[in-house]
Formats: structure tokens, sequence, C-alpha cells
């Protein structure tokens, strides 16, 4: 199994797409990173621009942590396009090239190339996410250093710095979930069809449509919002409360996991019942 | 192990409404060249899925190496190697990185060395290191040759390994196959529309038409079952006609020109009649039989040779 993973991991890495997210992370987190470090100033007082009368704000207030937090949000919705690239592609790229005719007529079970497939997959979304969390967040407190976290969740909310990491460390490893719901549908939609372009538009589309209907203010779809798996991709924002919910946490991270495990799941039944006529 | 390899039983493929592959039983036995013939559409593409277990009969078994491909799928794939339609690669991997990898999924050992051997049999070892992409058809096509034969299998499926080959590639690749047969004593399963090639290496061979087979057996019995027109050109022409009239090549002479006479012969008698020019006296400047395989093979396929 070990081998199988190493050799899907050589195939993601010797295309030039899966770089395209690498890529895309590192220049807009260098972007918002430089906008921030000559303007930074101008966003702390903007943002707190109503407290400034009661309040006597001191302290490095714009720091690491805050340009991390913004990029996080800022970029969490546009990560699973750059996820997609690589998940849409992993199985329907195989039916593309027609390498499925050479990979299937070894001896080894259709159930270990799926799931070494589904593992290396797994892999890239994991490095995707720490390249983003090394920059975001590592660089960041290079360049702005550390300090309290300024955080907006309906209300303002000022961490301490000893008060801060572990925040990051759990909204990073929900994101990783998230994350792979993302990769799990579209390894799922890859599954089914022999072109890559299929499963990025429909996983891309389902999350659209989905964010979209829980955003309108309508009551019947307000009461759909929780079975809609986007609902429960933003909870990562929930390690910036305090208090932390974290029965909501768990809840939304195994409705995820389900996703997660489901996907898997279908997407190997489908497998292995395929008939190869590519 | 058995000396049967492929024991097909009543093999059926269904698609929706169209039946691909209907009723087919075949045999092929150890050492055997076993020519796998059909027009396009024939259904010969989607036997050999079959038998590699690319896609799943609707009915029928398929035995390799006496053993059940649907129970012991594993097992039986280790010891065969196959060319499924054209061999595609990773395109943006390089020869040798396509065949390590493919290498390492068949569960052999496969060192360096003995890529870069594989690669030297198949004439691709100057451009080891090349992305797929750069390749041209036939170097692909022998690149395929090359991942089928890495793990030195038992069993070779090959899945028209000539196509897009030129006439010296395609003679290169029968003189491998037959080497592989005669020297390594492997079993080959070779599916080709091109009847000549069949002709010149396979030992056994059965013709496929709209997914029924419609004749199996010896290439030499098949080609004998029907009478073949045969050309002699001869010196002394006029007195070679007077001495067929007056022997019982008589019957199957056919039409004359100036320098040449036809006969109407089952394949063993073109040797007897040679020597019987031959022992008279008369040069025979050329023979040319126009009944080949692929008259026969038209034949059977048009419906009328059964």
């Amino acid at each position: 199994m070990t081998t199988l993973i190493r050799i899907e991991l050589l195939k993601i890495f010797r295309k030039w797409r899966t770089y395209i997210g690498f890529f895309a992370i590192g220049a807009l987190v260098i972007i918002v990173q430089i906008a921030l470090y000559f303007t930074g100033d101008n966003y702390i007082k903007a943002m707190t621009r109503g407290f400034q009368d009661s309040f006597i704000m001191v302290g490095n207030l714009f720091n690491g942590y805050l340009v991390a937090n913004l990029v996080l949000g800022g970029l969490f919705i546009h990560i699973p396009f750059l996820i997609v690239l690589v998940g849409g592609d992993l199985l329907a790229s195989e039916a593309t090239a027609g390498t499925y005719r050479m990979l299937l007529t070894r001896p080894v079970s259709r159930l270990k190339v799926v799931t070494a497939k589904y593992c290396a997959g797994l892999i890239y979304v994991f490095l995707l996410l720490a390249w983003l969390a090394f920059l975001s967040l590592g660089v960041s407190c290079i360049l702005f250093g550390t300090g309290e976290l300024i955080s907006f969740s309906g209300r303002l909310i000022i961490f301490s710095r000893d008060d801060v990491l572990w925040r990051f460390a759990g909204a990073y490893g929900y994101s990783m979930l998230s994350m792979s719901t993302v990769f799990a549908l579209s390894y799922f939609f890859s599954s089914m069809v022999e072109n890559a372009i299929g499963p990025i538009v429909a996983t891309m589309a389902v999350i659209i449509i989905f964010i979209i209907l829980s955003a309108l203010p309508i009551d019947f779809l307000k009461d759909l919002s929780p079975y809609f798996f986007t609902s429960h991709m933003i909870q990562w924002s929930g390690f910036f409360n305090d208090p932390v919910d974290y029965k909501k946490i768990t809840e939304s991270a195994l409705v995820l996991s389900g996703h997660i495990v489901g996907l898997y799941l279908i997407t190997t039944y489908l497998f292995i019942k395929k008939d190869i006529l590519s | 192990m058995s000396d049967q390899i492929i024991e097909v039983r009543g093999l059926t493929k269904k698609f929706k409404n169209i039946t691909a592959v209907n009723n087919l039983d075949l045999n092929v036995y150890r050492g055997d060249v076993f020519g796998f013939l059909g027009p396009n559409g024939a259904g010969k593409s989607t036997t050999i899925r079959m038998l590699l277990s690319l896609i799943k009969p609707t009915s029928g078994s398929i035995k390799i190496f006496g053993k059940s491909i649907k129970e012991n799928r594993e097992e039986i794939l280790r010891q065969v190697g196959a060319i499924v339609e054209k061999p595609d690669f990773y395109l943006y991997l390089s020869a040798y990185k396509n065949l390590e990898i493919f290498g390492k999924l068949s569960g052999a050992d496969i060192s360096k060395k003995k890529i870069m051997e594989m690669l030297d049999i198949v004439g691709l070892s100057k451009r080891a290191n090349s992305k797929v992409k750069t390749y041209s058809h036939g170097m692909k096509q022998r690149l395929g040759l090359a991942q089928a034969l890495l793990h030195d299998p038992e069993l070779i499926i090959l899945d028209e390994p000539t196509t897009g080959l030129d006439p010296q590639g395609m003679k290169e690749i029968r003189e491998l196959i037959l080497y592989l047969s005669k020297t390594k004593n492997k079993t080959i399963f070779l599916s080709s529309h091109i009847l000549r090639e069949v002709e010149l290496i396979a030992s056994r061979m059965i013709i496929i038409n709209k997914g029924s087979a419609q004749v199996e057996g010896t290439v030499d019995d098949l080609l004998n079952m029907d009478k073949l027109t045969v050309t002699f050109e001869i010196d002394k022409l006029d007195d070679a006609i007077n001495m067929i009239n007056n022997s019982e090549w008589k019957e199957k002479m056919g039409s004359s020109s100036s320098r040449e006479i036809s006969f109407q012969l089952v394949h063993n008698e073109i040797s007897s009649l040679n020597r019987f020019f031959v022992e008279r006296g008369f040069s025979v400047n050329s023979i040319i039989p126009i009944r080949s395989l692929e008259d026969f093979f038209l034949k059977i396929t048009e419906g009328d040779g059964k």
C-alpha cells in the first residue's frame, strides 16, 4: 500500500497542475502581506473605530496572527477550487489517458488502487494547507511579529498572545476536514467520468449552489442549511470565539467526516464495479 | 500447472442492447502463439478486457492457468503481461519512470538493470529518460511491449501489437514474438486484424465475428480447409500444359496465360505439384498462392465460409 501511495504521489507531483495551488496561495498571501505591511495600521484603525472612544488600545494589535486570521478567512472559499484541480483529475485523468488499461491489468486490487489515490489526494490537501499555514502564519509572524489577536466574530474579542497558537492549530486542523470533504466530492465525481473538467466543474457547482442556497433569506432554505456540508465547512472560525463552542464544532466535524468516509465508500464501490472501457 | 493456459466457456458480454461477445469458447495451450482474429468491432478487445478483468462478463467463465480470473485475479495477473489496444502511458513521465512504476505494480522485483535491458530489447534505451509525450506512436507501441514483458510473465496478451509500426518495426515485433514463444517458451495470445501477421507467427487461431467464434484450430488446418488458387510461372508452358493434361493434376488445373498456369489446390498440394514440375525438367520461376488466410478470413467473416 505504501508503494502504491508513493507512486500516486509521484504522479501527482510530476504534473504542473498540482503546483497551481501552491503558486496561487503563495502569490495571494504575499500580496496580502505586502498590502498589509503598508496599510496595516489603517486596517486596525478602521476595525476598532467604534471602540476608540470607549477603550484605549495598547500592545501590538497589527501582527502576524491578525494577518494569518485574515488570510485564512479570505482564502477559505477559494481554496476548494485549488483542491478540485487535483481531486477531480486523480481518477478521470487515468481514464482520459487510457492508463487504466495498464494500471488495472497489474496484480493490484482495485480497492488498493482507489484507496492509494484517495490517500495521496488527502496528502496533497494536507500539504496545501500546511503551505498556507506556513506562509500566512509562519512568514507573517516573522514579518509582522506576534502579539494579541483581534477577532471579530459578531463581537470584538482580543486574545492574549499565549492564547492564540492552539486556536490556529484547531482552525487549520478543522480546515483539513473541510478541504478533505471538497476533495472527497471531487474524487467521487472523478470516478464517474473520463474527463477531469467534469468533476472540477461539478464539485464547484455543488459548493457554489449550497453556499448560495444557505445565504438566501428564505425560511425553508434556512431549515435546509444544516444539511448542506458547506454550512459545516466554515466552523474553523469557531476556534476564534470565546468561549469555543466545542459541541457545535464536534457536530460539524462529524458531519464532514461522515461525508469524507461516505464519499470514499461510494467511490470505491463504483470503481470496483466499473467496466474499464477507456 | 495445467497445459491449458486459457479456458473460456460461454463468454458473453452485453452492453445494454448490444451483444459485444456472444457465447464464446476459447482454448489456449501452453506454448501456443494463439491468433485471435476478427474484423474491427468483432469483439476482440472486449474479450481481451474480460480476460484481464477490466470488464465483467455478463455470463460465462474464464479460467487462466486453471483458475478462475474472478476469484484469483491478482494471482493470475502476476503471470500475465498485456497490451490492451494502444499502449498508453503517463506522458509527463519518462519511459524509464513509466516502466519503474509498472514494474513495482507487477509485484516482481524489477531492478534498474532489468528495466534498461527491456528498453534495449525494444530499441528505446537511448530515449529512456525522454518523456513519453515526445515519443512517436511506434515508440509507444514498443514501450508497451517492454512493459508487458518486464516482469517475465508466463502468458503474454497482445492486442494489435504492430498497429502504427513501419514494416521494419512490424518485422521486429514478429521476430520478438517468435523468440518469446520458441526460446522463452511463453504462451502468446495475439489479437490482430492484420491477417498476414497471424499467418506468419501463430500456431493456432480463432476467427470471431460479431462476438461469436466462426472457426478455431491450427493455422495449418485452417489453411488447408479450402482450396487455394495457386499460380505457377513455368518455362516451356505448352509442354507443361500437355503433361498436366495427361496427369492426375488435370482436374485441378484452372486458367492459363502465356507464362502462367493456375491450379485449385489445398495447401499441402503446392509442394507436390512443384515437385511434379521439377522432376520432369521444368523450371518453376515463381509460385503465387493467391488464396491466403486473408481470403479465408474475408470469406469466413462475410458468412459463406463456414
